[in-house]
């Protein structure tokens, strides 16, 4: 039987996070995600299926917890928002240099510094082109409901294993802090499969296991690149998820992910309701991005606006994928600020069809 | 059918949880819903506000800046979404401590003394059902059945007992709202 | 009648013009609006309003740059020590002191908060030990008491997963660097000014270049404990005064 429940963001994805099987989550309190930690230390987690659940003293060191805890071959994940995410960097390099899976909560709040505890987008640099230093990519889910936001928990640690990478759900204040109905997964049983890259106590017969990102020679390091690319273009192949929105007829098109693509749903519902022929594409996966649906839509439209709740990101990738054949601009609020629909159908007609 | 509201009071109202019992008795009806709370420590004794949302089809936006009813329970909050509310659109206040009457004509106004009602049920915890059943009385967008249904899943087991006090309150809330503006 | 009495030669007790007039968004029965006044009233006495840099956390005590009327800086949760490091480095001769909750100082900052003391920097720090995440919402502390519940203890602190209780300030005595440390409230009026008298002292050290002073001061989280201000003073003193005993700690070897 299905069970439906009517849910905060936050507290879904921490439900989902017990059913998806999880062995162990480490976190460090920060608004807008704290009900992450509370919901699961609240549901004792422990006596349901044995996950491990802690407090950390900071994001630093909750990173590197999800770090040993990953390199044993196990689910490990952590969340926090933006300026904890910050923190983690380092630890998350290391991660995607060593090549182990995890799951990595980014609840953006407004920014820089200590910015503001508002929702934003304006992570989407970070999470999408580097953040931490190397070349190495994260695996980027972006929900748009809380139903998503526990579907990803799913998906994510599905992806983390498949190809031994970090993956991380870039949710936002809105989607962490609203409740929607949700219809959750069943309980899953934790593995007990112990990989053969995992540190899990060296077996008689086979080498003893290292878990590292250090190469002393340069051969080396840039074999290990390599072998990442080539992951990263498989993931590129493989894993691209989008939703288009009355695209088929659509003369103009709207580009937003997550919360400000919902919004911009409602401004795309006004604008047709006014005989604008607008659709919406909305990335679900934002590494890897849908490049080549977007560069499609552009042969078919006259112009694109994206939605974004930051100062220009995203809009950059659009641009790549566009490759000068139409007009693509940006709108944008930010600094915790919440585009509303009339200024999102305002800029699409200022600046795409008028402009 | 789309109802778009805002319930804004102080901290303590039990603003936000009037707004999950309404969407958790939405889901007990089938429909559509969101709950989108306003968030952080400047809620704490400060001002809180939620946008709840139920429709017979999928909600996009769950934030907006219009809305089809504004149920405001202090007189910050009726100066900061008295606006807000779209032309024909309600409005409703409770009367205590407020220190002006809603200016807006091209809106449907309706008070309710819910604070009173509370003193007079020996509950001031029920004042946001109070409330709550006057707007039910003007919008019956929800069965009364489904919001005992509501109830039961937002209240842990232990409060269960308090279930017919609510029930109760909601429905003083329907017998005591009264019509101050029509259009 | 009250106007009549509102003349200067009726005064008793002034604001200090080291602390602003912007309203305070602590929490009514909160021991930080205390705790800023004595530090603020110090700096005011010493005549040093304009050679002191302070540096404020992440915590209820952010916003603690719009309350003292002397230059401040705003850390990132639980630099503080080390911003204030910078300071004093570049700026030998100034004043500097960081205002800190236990969270700030003591969990996420223990690393810059031990490297400060052990390098002995020249400097004041006010920690404010409320045994919880008061900004956040009320989730466990590293001084959170064994039992005591919190939003991430909600059945109470579990030695056995959640580790003990901290005394950092112990801790921060036994290093070489530390100069004065010593633990006070704010929550009596004796108690405020033992406790101012023990922030002056440290002050006044500071010109010595002799070592970190560290004033730890016990305090309540009304609205993180959920209780009434006068049942947190009560719990403060039945139960974080045993564990946290108040007095000197270290105190300079003449
Ligand atoms: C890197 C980072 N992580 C987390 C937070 C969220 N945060 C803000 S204040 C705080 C706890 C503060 O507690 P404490 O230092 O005890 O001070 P109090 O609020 O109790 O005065 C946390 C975790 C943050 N701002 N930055």
């Amino acid at each position: 039987m299905k069970e439906l429940r009517l849910m905060k963001g936050n507290e879904a994805l921490a439900e989902a996070a017990i059913r998806a099987g999880a062995d162990a989550y480490f976190g460090y309190p920060i608004t807008p995600q704290s009900e992450v930690i509370e919901y699961l230390m609240a549901e004792n987690p422990a006596e349901r299926t044995g996950m491990v659940v802690l407090q950390a003293e900071s994001e630093l060191a909750a990173i590197n917890m999800v770090y040993g805890a990953a390199g044993c071959g196990k689910k490990a994940m952590t969340s926090s928002s933006s300026p904890g995410i910050s923190l983690k960097m380092e630890g998350i390099s290391y991660i995607a240099g060593a090549e182990l899976p995890c799951l990595i909560v980014n609840v953006v709040r407004g920014g820089p510094g200590l910015g503001t505890i508002q929702p934003s987008q304006s992570d989407y640099f970070q999470a999408v082109k580097g953040g931490g230093h190397g070349d190495y990519k994260l695996i980027v889910l972006a929900p748009a409901t809380v139903q998503e936001t526990v579907d990803y928990v799913k998906l994510g640690f599905d992806l983390a294993f498949k190809y031994r990478n970090p993956v991380m759900i870039l949710s936002d204040g809105i989607i962490g802090q609203m409740m929607e109905k949700v219809e959750l997964f069943e309980q899953q049983a934790r593995s007990t499969e112990e990989p053969e890259w995992a540190t899990v106590g060296k077996k008689p017969g086979r080498d003893h296991v290292i878990v590292t990102s250090l190469q002393l020679q340069s051969e080396e390091q840039e074999k290990v690149n390599l072998r990442l690319q080539a992951k990263y273009r498989e993931i590129e192949k493989n894993e691209v998820r989008y939703e288009t929105i009355m695209t088929e007829d659509a003369e103009y098109l709207f580009v937003a992910f997550g919360s400000a693509a919902r919004i911009t749903r409602k401004a795309m519902e006004m604008a047709r309701a006014k005989g604008i022929k607008v659709g919406l594409l909305r990335p679900q996966t934002l590494f890897p991005y849908p490049y080549e649906a977007i560069n499609k839509l552009a042969d078919q439209v006259k112009g694109i606006l994206t939605v974004e709740m930051n100062a220009g990101q995203m809009v950059e990738d659009v641009r790549l994928a566009v490759n000068g054949k139409v007009k693509v601009e940006h709108f944008g609020r930010f600094g915790g600020m919440i585009p509303n629909p009339d200024e999102i159908l305002n800029a699409l007609e200022q600046k795409i069809i008028g402009g | 059918m789309t109802e778009e509201i805002i319930i804004a009071g102080f901290g303590g109202q039990g603003v936000l949880s009037m707004g999950q019992i309404l969407c958790y008795s939405g889901v007990m009806q089938g429909k559509e819903v969101s709950w989108m709370p306003s968030y952080g420590p400047e809620m704490r004794g400060g001002t809180a506000n939620c946008t709840a949302i139920i429709s017979d089809n999928s909600i996009s936006s769950p934030v907006l800046n219009a809305f089809d009813t504004a149920i405001v329970l202090n007189q910050p909050s009726m100066d900061k979404f008295e606006d807000s509310v779209k032309p024909g659109g309600l409005l409703i206040y409770e009367h205590n401590g407020m220190t002006r009457k809603p200016r807006r004509k091209d809106i449907n106004v309706w008070a309710i003394g819910a604070y009173d009602e509370s003193l007079k049920m020996n509950n001031v915890k029920v004042f946001n059902m109070i409330v709550l059943g006057g707007f039910l009385k003007i919008k019956p967008i929800i069965e009364m059945g489904n919001v005992i249904k509501g109830l039961e899943k937002v209240l842990p087991e232990r409060y269960h007992h308090l279930i017919p006090l609510n029930e109760e309150a909601i429905n003083r809330g329907m017998s005591i709202i009264s019509q101050e503006n029509k259009v | 009648m009250a106007e009549n009495l509102i003349k200067p030669e009726n005064l008793v007790y002034k604001k200090t013009s080291v602390m602003t007039d912007k309203v305070m968004h602590y929490c009514p029965g909160c021991g930080h609006g205390t705790a800023h006044r004595i530090l603020a009233e110090v700096i005011d006495e010493m005549g040093i309003q304009n050679e002191t840099i302070g540096v404020a956390p992440v915590g209820c005590s952010v916003l603690a740059y719009n309350y003292f009327d002397v230059d401040m800086t705003e850390a990132a949760h639980g630099r503080a020590p080390a911003v204030a490091t910078g300071i004093r480095r570049v700026f030998p001769e100034k004043y500097v002191f960081t205002y800190q909750g236990d969270g700030d100082l003591a969990a996420i900052g223990t690393a810059e908060t031990i490297h400060a003391c052990n390098r002995g920097e020249n400097i004041l720090i006010v920690f404010i030990n409320n045994g919880i995440y008061g900004m956040t919402g009320g989730q466990m502390a590293p001084t959170t008491l064994e039992g005591m519940k919190s939003s991430t203890s909600p059945r109470g602190r579990d030695i056995k997963t959640m580790g003990n209780p901290l005394k950092i300030t112990e801790l921060v005595a036994q290093l070489p660097g530390s100069y004065f440390v010593t633990r006070q409230s704010v929550h009596t009026p004796g108690s405020v000014r033992k406790a101012k008298r023990a922030i002056k002292k440290a002050m006044e050290y500071q010109k010595l270049n002799k070592g970190t002073c560290l004033v730890e001061i016990v305090s309540n989280c009304n609205s993180g404990w959920k209780m009434t201000p006068v049942q947190a003073n009560k719990w403060m003193e039945e139960n974080m005064f045993p564990f946290f005993p108040l007095g000197d700690i270290k105190v300079p070897q003449e």
